[in-house]
């Protein structure tokens, strides 16, 4: 219908028109104007929440990306779990996680290759000041023995990040070395008829603060319990302390250009060479120091060559080295000089 | 202490807007972004798609609108993961490497917002009186014609679709996250943004982005509320015969 009004007219099918090709337009344009900027080659990381939730991950992608300014690095930070899965579908160029089980696994079944260990730090356990089944100075084995004897009286409660992480592979790893069933403790209920052994389904934060709220014992490892600490968010203590049994270790393993199809293999290796490099080892080593008194992630490097501490070398090894090495020579690539 | 979280929030949000903290600006530039294509992107799937359902008597019109219906409140972390798995390199839709970009987080909102959009339109459109759709058939009209006149009469609800669509495309988080993860200077919005901070522990920079965040949206509803009852838009709608 084309009405008279005063002034100008426009016939409706032309305004439609005009409307359909200016919604068009406008995506097209803030698609061009948001997309991925071309000019650098982008790397893509799949890591794990720890590095994420205490900030080291933004220092390491400027001080990475000053000397190499032809990459742009992006994190995606999940759980260990996820942060494997999303490489075996391809979508990420290497991974940086603390999972020796899962990174074995990922290592012989071809999705990665040139494994190479970082850091090291250590979890411990956490828990209500007043510590009223009193765990304080028990080893991590003795700990949970007690803690679950006491949980189902009652008297304990332990929060688990129930979540596939690092963390939590550590924490049924201990349990099993304390010869007990997760499966079975955690449907377990107190005499309340609750149970005692929680899941939180959350990264270490989250996990934490609940733990606090609860008056609960937890895993945690020291970098995250530090930085929560001193935000003021939680008032657990350490209850059992660093050691042998709970020794965490951080590696990146490339993804195999074999299955993944991304094609940033060259700039993967760098970025693995720069993480051992004198530069990086140093940027781990300061992390933390001023406001924690301690390095929250600390480099392995320096400790292999300076040897200053055979005893924590050795247990590095026993824990997280596969048949004598960080990476078995069938799971090599193109290494140049990066194992010598 | 426990209004402190909130109030520190307040205070630090006012303080993040007036400084125009560029990192605060960026990520908000970026939802807007986001929200906006995704919102125009479902209107031009969505609106014709409403008319059709709305003015069409056919067979199985009651499930498909109740199919539609059903999808609006869609859980934003399922739809975010079932479209992971399709833009997956690995996925059905990997090639179109939509993964880890804004672009791709605009078309999942899209598609999130698409069925409000169909939702909305069709029952405006259905709750005008048959009569006014036969009358004006019956002096003259196109199909075309037709569907302009009952869509000016059911504007009212089609202009509270698209808000709607923006606002929930705007505030939704499982999407950009899913399919954005959250990546610093390429695809952090303003959910994700609180989400990690929140995540962080940093209670105080969380609530001051939710602030921010409301902000934005009352701001941005409030405007196009009062351009759309503006002398200028009724002249506006006048001359286009509309």
């Amino acid at each position: 219908m084309r009405t008279e009004k005063k002034g100008m007219t426009i016939n409706q099918r032309t305004m439609v028109i005009i409307g359909v090709v200016l919604a068009v337009a406008f995506v097209a344009g803030t698609w061009y104007m948001t997309r991925l900027p071309a000019t650098k080659e982008q790397i893509i990381i799949s890591t794990t929440t720890s590095f994420y939730e205490t900030g080291f991950l933004d220092v390491l992608k400027k001080n990475f990306e000053t000397k190499y300014p032809q990459y742009n690095v992006s994190f995606i930070s999940q759980g260990t779990g996820l942060a494997i899965e999303t490489a075996k579908k391809g979508n990420a160029d290497l991974i940086l996680v603390h999972d020796p089980i899962a990174e074995k696994a990922f290592l012989t079944d071809g999705y990665g290759v040139n494994r190479k260990i970082v850091a090291y730090n250590f979890f411990i356990f956490v828990g209500p000041s007043a510590d009223s089944i009193s765990i304080k100075g028990l080893s991590p084995v003795d700990a949970l023995k007690k803690i679950a004897a006491e949980g189902v009286k009652g008297n304990a409660i332990w929060v688990s990040r129930g979540d596939n992480s690092g963390t939590h592979s550590k924490e049924k790893a201990l349990w099993k070395l304390a010869g007990l069933d997760v499966t079975i403790l955690k449907d377990q209920k107190g005499p309340d008829g609750k149970p005692w052994y929680y899941e939180a389904g959350a990264g270490m934060t989250a996990t934490l603060q609940l733990a606090d709220q609860k008056n609960a014992y937890t895993i945690t490892d020291m970098a995250s319990f530090l930085k929560n600490l001193a935000s003021g968010l939680i008032k657990l203590v350490k209850v059992v302390e660093a050691g042998k049994d709970t020794l965490n270790v951080y590696a990146a393993i490339v993804c195999n250009p074999a299955k993944n199809t991304r094609g940033h293999f060259d700039a993967s290796m760098n970025f693995v060479k720069y993480l051992v490099s004198d530069e990086c080892q140093n940027l781990f080593k300061e992390f933390g120091f001023k406001e924690y008194g301690q390095a929250l992630f600390k480099p392995w490097l320096p400790l292999l060559k300076g040897n200053t501490d055979p005893t924590l070398i050795e247990w590095v090894k026993n824990y997280a080295y596969f048949d004598g090495t960080e990476c078995p020579t069938s799971y090599r690539l193109n290494v140049g000089d990066l194992y010598s | 202490m426990s209004w402190q979280p909130i109030l520190d929030g307040m205070a630090q949000a006012a303080h993040l807007i007036v400084t125009g903290d560029p990192e605060v600006l960026e990520v908000t530039m970026r939802s807007l972004q986001t929200s906006s294509m995704a919102t125009v992107m479902a209107a031009l799937l969505g609106l014709p798609l409403g008319i059709l359902i709305g003015m069409g008597s056919f067979r199985g019109k009651t499930f498909v609108k109740t199919l539609f219906n059903a999808f609006v409140g869609i859980p934003t972390v399922s739809l975010g993961l079932f479209l992971w798995a399709m833009f997956s390199r690995d996925g059905p839709l990997g090639v179109l490497d939509l993964l880890y970009t804004v672009p791709g987080i605009a078309v999942g909102e899209a598609i999130l917002v698409i069925p409000i959009i169909v939702s909305f339109t069709a029952s405006a459109i259905e709750a005008k009186d048959e009569k006014l759709r036969d009358l004006v058939r019956t002096l003259g009209a196109s199909d075309f014609e037709t569907a302009m006149a009952i869509l000016r009469e059911a504007w009212g609800g089609v202009s509270l679709a698209l808000v709607s669509s923006f606002n929930r495309a705007f505030a939704e988080l499982g999407i950009a996250m899913m399919l954005g993860a959250n990546i610093r200077g390429i695809t952090r919005v303003l959910t994700t943004t609180i989400s990690l901070e929140t995540a962080k522990g940093d209670l105080g920079l969380s609530f001051a982005l939710s602030f921010i965040l409301l902000a934005v949206v009352l701001s941005l509803n409030f405007v196009v509320g009062y351009v759309g009852r503006s002398r200028w838009f009724g002249d506006l709608q006048a001359r286009s015969g509309w």
